[in-house]
């Protein structure tokens, strides 16, 4: 059976299937929110969203445009201040999944969203660190969720702003009190997993209509394929729906300007 | 004890060039209308500090106000980039800027720190990043108990803190709802305060937890309806998330951005609330 849907669609709902009902996810801003109130609104819908913001266990209804947005606070659980949500909520133990998204990611999962270029002379000057790089040692585990580019998709990052393994996979060999890091990366193309060894990204699974050749295109580095490759399953029709109402619902929204 | 002032009081009595200063609200009640404020009065050479330095900062550094920005991260939240504070930083107009930046954990534990009248805090955290090679404020301790490495960086103590919040009482007891972000830490940490407020009411109706700031740890209070737009106010207005999408295209290009400068803030003032 086959049905029309998008690159986007397909990489949105792929993410969301990676969450589960009992997992506590910290949720990054863009891509990694969408697929986690996706997950709510389908598969999971007892999974716990915090953002970090404050709002514990939050269900909006429409997509927040920045991780503070009204909709975030009022539809929570409860809200706390920001020292209480990175010092009791995430580096006490208590997140299970940190999703984020990134601008770079290299072959050993580290995140850079600070710069392209050197740092004191910048090409392109990106938004920072945020979060990200206390998300990414303090949850019990990492998801990843980014479009597929060379661009993106680079041997070495320019800056690692969030560790994945590190530059040589070791980062975080016998230090104590860490999460296991990133364990799934989710694009538009395919999904990667650290080697168990060398913690290097393996293509795990292509998705539909999606070959080698374009995974190869697309990445900097000489990728490897696992040796039982998948073909990661289609999006039902229900979830296209799900998220196509989601999108729809949040465009609306922020596309209106406030009154008074 | 908190002094009632106008907005313009406020600034011209507190903020000094060279001050440095924090503006909170964690992507929610951003002290616009007090920003606008220091821009007008040409306030100079601000050391400026803020997780999220937003919409709020992009004006400031664009229009000139500070030679250097700690942050955590730096960017129009859902949009993209900030680019007067990106003209700076890679082309140093309208001057240059020295930034300094940290993760939201870190900053958030330094401000708590602060509160607490404590020189640094520490977090786990930093941990496998590239940040402590470019910040010298990011140092590693060893734990004196367990021996574990943790990172430590310096309390934030600012010569100001100038926070939003939605109401005061007359005797200027100050109530923050909603996302309550490092509203009271900031305040508490700061040298001085500038809290602008909604409204002024007889009772602040707030419940048995909830995060009242006293008059006597506040320094000044002003009264400015509206005046975290295009933020928001939890329960007063929504945050007006299409500005957020137009500032991309105004603060793009300089004469676009000085422009809006002048009409939205030069030709306003405080008593008319932010355009």
């Amino acid at each position: 059976m086959s049905r029309e849907y998008t690159s986007s669609e397909m990489m949105s709902v792929t993410a969301a299937r990676a969450l589960t009902n009992g997992m506590t996810c910290f949720v990054g801003i863009g891509l990694p929110s969408e697929a986690a109130n996706l997950a709510r609104l389908t598969h999971a819908p007892d999974v716990t969203l915090i953002y970090e913001s404050g709002t514990l266990q939050t269900k909006p209804e429409v997509l927040p445009l920045s991780i503070g947005d009204g909709e975030l606070c009022e539809s929570a659980l409860t809200t706390v201040s920001v020292p209480e949500m990175f010092r009791y909520w995430l580096q006490g133990g208590h997140i299970s999944v940190g999703f984020l998204g990134t601008a770079q990611i290299d072959r050993f999962a580290n995140l850079n969203t600070t710069l392209i270029g050197d740092y004191r002379a910048p090409k392109v000057r990106l938004p920072g660190g945020g979060g990200a790089p206390e998300i990414a040692t303090n949850a019990k585990e990492v998801f990843v969720t980014v479009k597929h580019s060379k661009r993106t998709f680079v041997k070495d990052v320019d800056f690692v702003t969030t560790v994945g393994f590190g530059r040589d996979g070791k980062a975080r060999d016998n230090v104590p009190n860490i999460g296991q890091g990133p364990t799934v990366v989710i694009t538009d193309l395919c999904v990667l997993k650290p080697d168990p060894e060398t913690k290097e990204l393996v293509v795990t699974s292509l998705h539909p209509n999606v070959t080698r050749e374009d995974v190869i295109e697309a990445t900097g580095w000489d990728i490897r394929f696992s040796g039982q490759l998948a073909t990661t399953p289609e999006p039902s029709a229900q979830e296209l729906e799900v998220l196509r109402d989601l999108k729809a619902h949040t465009n609306a929204h922020h596309a209106s300007a406030q009154a008074g | 004890m908190a002094e009632f002032l106008s907005l313009q009081g406020a600034v011209n009595r507190h903020i000094r060039n060279g001050d440095t200063v924090c503006m909170e609200g964690f992507t929610h009640l951003i002290p616009f209308a007090a920003g606008h404020e220091i821009i007008r009065q040409e306030k100079r050479d601000l050391t400026l500090i803020r997780m999220t330095p937003d919409l709020i900062y992009d004006q400031m550094i664009g229009a000139g106000c500070a030679k250097k920005l700690i942050f955590s991260w730096g960017g129009n939240p859902g949009v993209g980039s900030l680019h007067r504070l990106r003209d700076a930083v890679e082309k140093g107009w309208p001057n240059t800027l020295e930034i300094l930046e940290h993760s939201h954990a870190a900053m958030a534990c330094a401000y708590e720190a602060g509160a607490a009248g404590l020189p640094f805090a520490v977090l786990r955290g930093y941990i496998g990043s590239d940040l402590p090679k470019v910040n010298d404020q990011i140092k590693f301790i060893d734990c004196p108990f367990t021996g574990e490495r943790l990172a430590a960086v310096p309390s934030i103590r600012p010569d100001v803190a100038v926070v939003h919040a939605q109401r005061a009482d007359r005797k200027g007891n100050v109530l923050v709802e909603g996302i309550v972000g490092i509203q009271k830490e900031v305040v508490l940490a700061a040298q001085r305060s500038i809290v602008t407020v909604e409204e002024v009411v007889g009772d602040l109706d707030a419940g048995v937890n909830a995060c009242v700031i006293p008059a006597w740890a506040i320094t000044a209070i002003a009264e400015a309806p509206k005046g975290a737009r295009p933020s928001y106010a939890l329960g007063y207005y929504d945050r007006d998330n299409s500005f957020y999408k137009q500032w991309d295209g105004i603060a793009r290009d300089r004469d676009t951005f000085l422009a809006w400068l002048k009409n939205n803030v030069f030709d306003q003032n405080a008593e008319k609330g932010v355009a």
